[in-house]
């Protein structure tokens, strides 16, 4: 892998993609709005010299761009286009990047399957009857179609994680603090990060490298240098590329609620670990099982104060009505999807009177007990650690009613956002011809060492015959 | 805990939504059906001092940060300006209160 092979897809390319997979019936719906023009009017001029040069990227809508809207997936928002641009965005396109358009999402990134779009659900392009995970569904399914390699998309519990584990390709969410959340339509602050979706984990960290570093503009954005996080992601020795590493196994993660064929790839991808010169110890993260219910009261607490300004004065499509109160309902209600509004109605309760020492404060104090958790492994001398990113493949549209059912999906994937640890997900198998993704979780902001090991797992794969 | 029609009902009063008769009893449902994994967090065991340090808060930054470039104009976000201010559309509930907009388009109050 290379930079080289990266570029060599073009912007022309990714019309000819675009146009063969996604619009139509039966098409992917992975793009919310389009530049075609604009697009292929920027390959004529842009130079060579970034390290993405020409390479055309897809931005998931709720980063701000310039020109393109920025809906969020939302009725609300629909043909709001910022005034200013996500800093990640900035940091592509001036190393080159091409934006070809934004890409579907549930709606203000509340959802696991991007069924809750206002815009209509993403298909998955492995089998188009199954969703592409969520909430930034339409980013995986771009670069699993082969329209771009490289996509960003944001996560609060599994956004990133989670559609690349159900579309076969990589996605990474950095260190809290690692990347700029400027431009990102906040949901959960405590919780949200820019992620990269790539087609191998060498992209992967390229696109990672590129868009992190300190941003006066984010106040979370750490100062700490970023390492060159591709070198981590280049195999050099191919016989004992992970000697000296250790790997954990958490037991918390490989219950009875997995299902024992991704357990058993998970099983294998442990073996390749070891072979690759990797030891691999089983490990305990005690307080796993309650990572969910602690996210769906910080993240809804979370969401229900910051999409307050979506009020029609502040922003949001104003319907109009008699009083200020009858505007504010009648733009809200009519704006907002099913889901939005159930974790909005829950977020206000849990931080209402009465309620906020047993739901808000609790939570945010096991939460810190989650975080401890990790901070305890690697201290141990765990440099990384390997779970499945998913309990199950990609499931069928409309199959998952159960808002909790559907919350379960991100059972793997809500402790790194929890912990503020960096995490990714890579293909390591197939079930009934459906993605399977492993997850690696590394210590805060040593993204280094876990791009090394998807590296090398990667490549192991790949000696023998892909995942 | 659950929560009773009343609750939802008052909960999406605070949060400026309005819930019809129809859709009540399946929110309460659902939320009720959220509330009880949510549960689980009471069955947890807390240090006696981790309570402290989790509420102790993070460290704050000076507040410098430059101002944001903008693409379009500040005026570009509002129906209408004047002096400066956004203006926005009058409410009825307002009455004739603040003068009337200078722009054609808009009527309101900055």
């Amino acid at each position: 892998m290379s930079v080289e092979s990266l570029k060599a897809h073009s912007v022309q390319t990714a019309w000819s993609q675009y146009d063969a997979v996604d619009a139509g019936p039966t098409g992917l719906n992975a793009f919310l709005s389009v530049d075609r023009d604009g697009s292929l009017a920027a390959a004529k001029v842009i130079g060579t010299n970034g390290d993405l040069s020409g390479v055309p990227v897809a931005i998931k809508d709720n980063l701000a761009t310039l020109t393109l809207p920025t809906t969020c997936g939302s009725r609300l928002l629909e043909g709001y286009v910022s005034p200013y641009e996500a800093t990640a965005v900035r940091k592509l396109r001036e190393a080159g990047a091409i934006v070809i358009g934004k890409t579907n999402m549930d709606e203000f990134a509340m959802g696991s399957s991007t069924e809750n779009s206002a815009y209509g659900p993403t298909r998955n392009p492995v089998d188009r009857s199954r969703v592409p995970g969520g909430s930034s569904g339409g980013s995986a399914a771009a670069v699993a179609a082969g329209v771009v390699r490289l996509a960003l998309g944001s996560e609060t519990g599994g956004s990133v994680r989670q559609p690349a584990a159900f579309c076969g390709i990589v996605g990474v969410k950095p260190t809290y603090g690692r990347v700029s959340r400027f431009g990102l339509v906040a949901y959960a602050s405590s919780l949200d990060h820019v992620g990269v979706f790539a087609q191998n984990v060498f992209d992967a960290a390229l696109g990672t490298e590129l868009i992190a570093g300190h941003d006066p503009y984010d106040a979370t954005c750490s100062a700490l240098p970023v390492p060159a996080l591709r070198q981590s992601a280049t195999v050099a020795d191919h016989a004992q590329p992970l000697a000296g590493l250790v790997v954990g196994r958490p037991i918390e993660y490989f219950t009875e609620a997995l299902d024992p064929r991704i357990r058993a790839h998970c099983d294998t991808s442990l073996e390749r670990l070891r072979a690759l010169g990797a030891e691999v110890r089983d490990v305990s993260l005690p307080h796993t099982s309650l990572a969910i219910p602690v996210y769906y009261v910080l993240a809804p607490a979370e969401a229900s104060s910051n999409l307050a300004r979506y009020d029609g004065v502040r922003y949001g499509q104003r319907r109009s009505a008699d009083g200020l109160r009858e505007m504010y309902e009648r733009t809200r209600t009519s704006g907002f999807g099913a889901e939005v509004t159930r974790r909005i109605l829950l977020g206000t309760y849990v931080l209402s009177a009465g309620y906020y020492d047993a739901y808000y404060r609790r939570a945010q104090t096991v939460r810190e007990l989650i975080t401890q958790d990790f901070e305890r492994v690697f201290a141990d001398g765990v440099h990384v650690l390997f779970t499945p990113t998913a309990p199950t493949p990609a499931f069928r549209i409309g199959e998952v009613s159960d808002p909790y059912d559907m919350y379960l999906s991100d059972i793997y994937t809500v402790t790194a956002n929890l912990a503020g640890i960096p995490a990714m997900s890579q293909p390591i198998g197939l079930v009934d011809g459906l993605p399977v993704g492993g997850q690696f979780m590394a210590a805060r902001f040593d993204e280094a060492t876990m791009f090394k090991a998807a590296a090398a797992l990667e490549y192991a794969i790949a000696q023998e015959g892909g995942a | 805990m659950s929560v009773t029609n009343a609750d939802v009902l008052h909960v999406a009063q605070l949060a400026r939504l309005a819930i019809d008769d129809t859709r009540l009893p399946g929110l309460v449902a659902e939320l009720n059906g959220i509330l009880q994994h949510i549960d689980a967090l009471q069955q947890a065991v807390i240090p006696a001092d981790l309570a402290a340090r989790a509420v102790a808060g993070m460290p704050l930054r000076n507040d410098d940060t430059p101002s944001v470039p903008l693409q379009r104009a500040r005026e570009a976000f509002a129906p209408a300006t004047r002096d400066g201010f956004f203006l926005v559309p009058r409410l009825a509930t307002h009455g004739d209160a603040g003068a009337s907009a200078s722009s054609s388009d808009a009527e309101g109050d900055a």
